[in-house]
């Protein structure tokens, strides 16, 4: 299952990143090598392919570098993952948030949506969501294309059924959605006021001013340098005191920004930007 | 070949299998299902003055904050950490793996952490830590592999003793759940096969 049947130097995954970066623009120079060649490597695997086949595919054909972009950029994600994060987010984020005319918030790194529609039905049930806009942005248009529709497998919403509870809200997630035979769509009311659209971390820039941006399990297929590059970008789109979150293990480890942002949860990684 | 329960006296250990731990800079440990207690008792007898590193990848379930951390490091003479992305791997420290994600080692000495699918059912997965061990530390690991109900584990043992790293799993006969040493066996991924009580002896060895 996890057998590798040739394994990729050094030199071959820097040549890869080349090509990449030279024909399509993506530049992954500074995502994390072990995993990125487990990616790789795992494409090879499932295409049956070696290295010059993959290299001749990179440059040759356009629809394989979508699926080789869907393979390279991590999926998988949760609703509600880490229920102890949401928990956190309602008790210290919202009463201040709850302060502001309109709320604008930043999921970076959606995927397929999970993370933002958690974040609208957390407002919701804190009746913050009529004045709330979300932003989910990824660099994948395939993921984004089933973020806008908003349709999961039943089995999948019944899995994160457990995370929702252990979050603290009432009811229960599958109460957020109609569910027909094996497929649940978030209710329309959760949908308004939320937009998916393509932005790439590494070399987008600003686009609004937040409240608050939820960049979760991301910034771990980055190398800190480029980590500390979007943190630049983060500061910037944030309103004075706005709050920024990482993932449950990722934490600011750069001097500069821990100069600027507050630790608002230790645990959780809740930062709030300090100054202007 | 495999040399399964060699060793009947408990400190005849051949030059060849002490020389090996004693040479090598990290020692792995990989369990599942019956594993706990064992890797507890590691722990425990670990030295403070090891001078290795020591990662350990054992399946637990999202959600529940276990406390392996804080039984293991109340009970442990090195400082233990769980794994955050990013973290530098030092020696004389003992690090767990994290729920929920799979930790990779990345070449420049430092942990990387990943949230791809689950491997054989694990998040995290013994196989990718080990894997992406012998990449980064060739021939210097020992690595240990215990009870448990599945194969994850198998093929990281496999490249790691392929790198030249030591292999040792729990004779599977004296394990709770046979499963998971049987796989690394039936690969050919195993230097040694080891009982219970012949583990920690090997282990102190490196108070010598």
């Amino acid at each position: 299952m996890n057998a590798l049947p040739e394994s990729l130097t050094t030199e071959q995954i820097a040549e890869l990143i080349d090509l990449v970066k030279r024909v399509h623009g993506f530049d992954f120079s500074d995502y994390t090598k072990a995993s990125l060649k487990r990616r790789i490597t795992r494409i090879m695997m499932i295409k049956k392919i070696g290295f010059y086949d993959l290299k001749h595919l990179l440059v040759n054909n356009p629809s394989f570098f979508q699926e080789f972009l869907e393979e390279i950029t991590v999926n998988v994600t949760e609703m509600f993952r880490d229920p102890g994060f949401y928990k956190a987010l309602s008790r210290l984020v919202l009463p201040y948030l709850s302060t502001y005319q309109q709320i604008k918030i930043w999921s970076a790194g959606c995927s397929s949506g999970e993370e933002p529609y958690s974040l609208a039905i957390l407002l919701n049930e804190a009746r913050l969501k009529e004045r709330a806009f979300i932003y989910g942005t990824d660099i994948n248009t395939v993921v984004l294309k089933e973020a806008r529709k908003g349709i999961y497998s039943f089995r999948n919403i019944k899995n994160y059924a457990e995370n929702y509870t252990l979050s603290g809200l009432r009811g229960s997630l599958t109460d957020h959605f109609t569910t027909m035979y094996d497929a649940a769509a978030i209710h329309n009311e959760l949908k308004t006021n939320t937009l998916f659209t393509v932005h790439n971390l590494i070399s987008d820039t600003a686009f609004n001013e937040f409240q608050l941006i939820c960049c979760r399990n991301v910034f771990i297929y980055f190398e800190t340098p480029l980590q500390e590059k979007i943190l630049n970008l983060f500061y910037n789109s944030l309103c004075p005191h706005g709050f920024l979150c990482l993932g449950s293990k990722e934490t600011i480890r750069s001097d500069l920004f821990k100069m600027k942002f507050k630790v608002i949860d230790q645990k959780e990684n809740i930062y709030q930007k300090i100054g202007f | 070949m495999i040399k399964k329960k060699i060793y009947t006296r408990k400190l005849d250990f051949d030059e060849n299998i002490s020389g090996r731990w004693h040479n090598s800079d990290v020692l792995l440990l990989g369990g599942s299902a019956g594993s706990f207690n064992l890797i507890f008792q590691v722990v425990k007898n670990l030295p403070p003055d090891l001078n290795k590193t020591v990662i350990i990848v054992i399946h637990r379930k999202k959600n529940f904050q276990s406390d392996i951390e804080r039984m293991f490091s109340e009970n442990s003479r090195m400082p233990l950490k769980e794994i955050s992305d990013k973290d530098k791997i030092n020696k004389n420290t003992i690090y767990v793996a994290p729920a929920n994600y799979h930790t990779l080692i990345e070449k420049g000495g430092y942990f990387g952490l990943d949230v791809s699918d689950a491997v054989w059912f694990s998040k995290p997965s013994i196989d990718i830590t080990f894997e992406s061990a012998a990449e980064a530390f060739g021939e210097r690991c020992t690595a240990i592999l215990f009870s448990g109900a599945n194969k994850d584990g198998a093929q990281g043992m496999l490249k790691l003793k392929n790198a030249g790293s030591l292999t040792i799993v729990q004779d599977p006969s004296e394990a709770e759940m046979p499963e998971m040493p049987d796989a690394a066996i039936n690969i050919n991924a195993v230097d040694y096969v080891l009982g219970t009580n012949e583990i920690f002896e090997l282990l102190k060895t490196s108070l010598l």
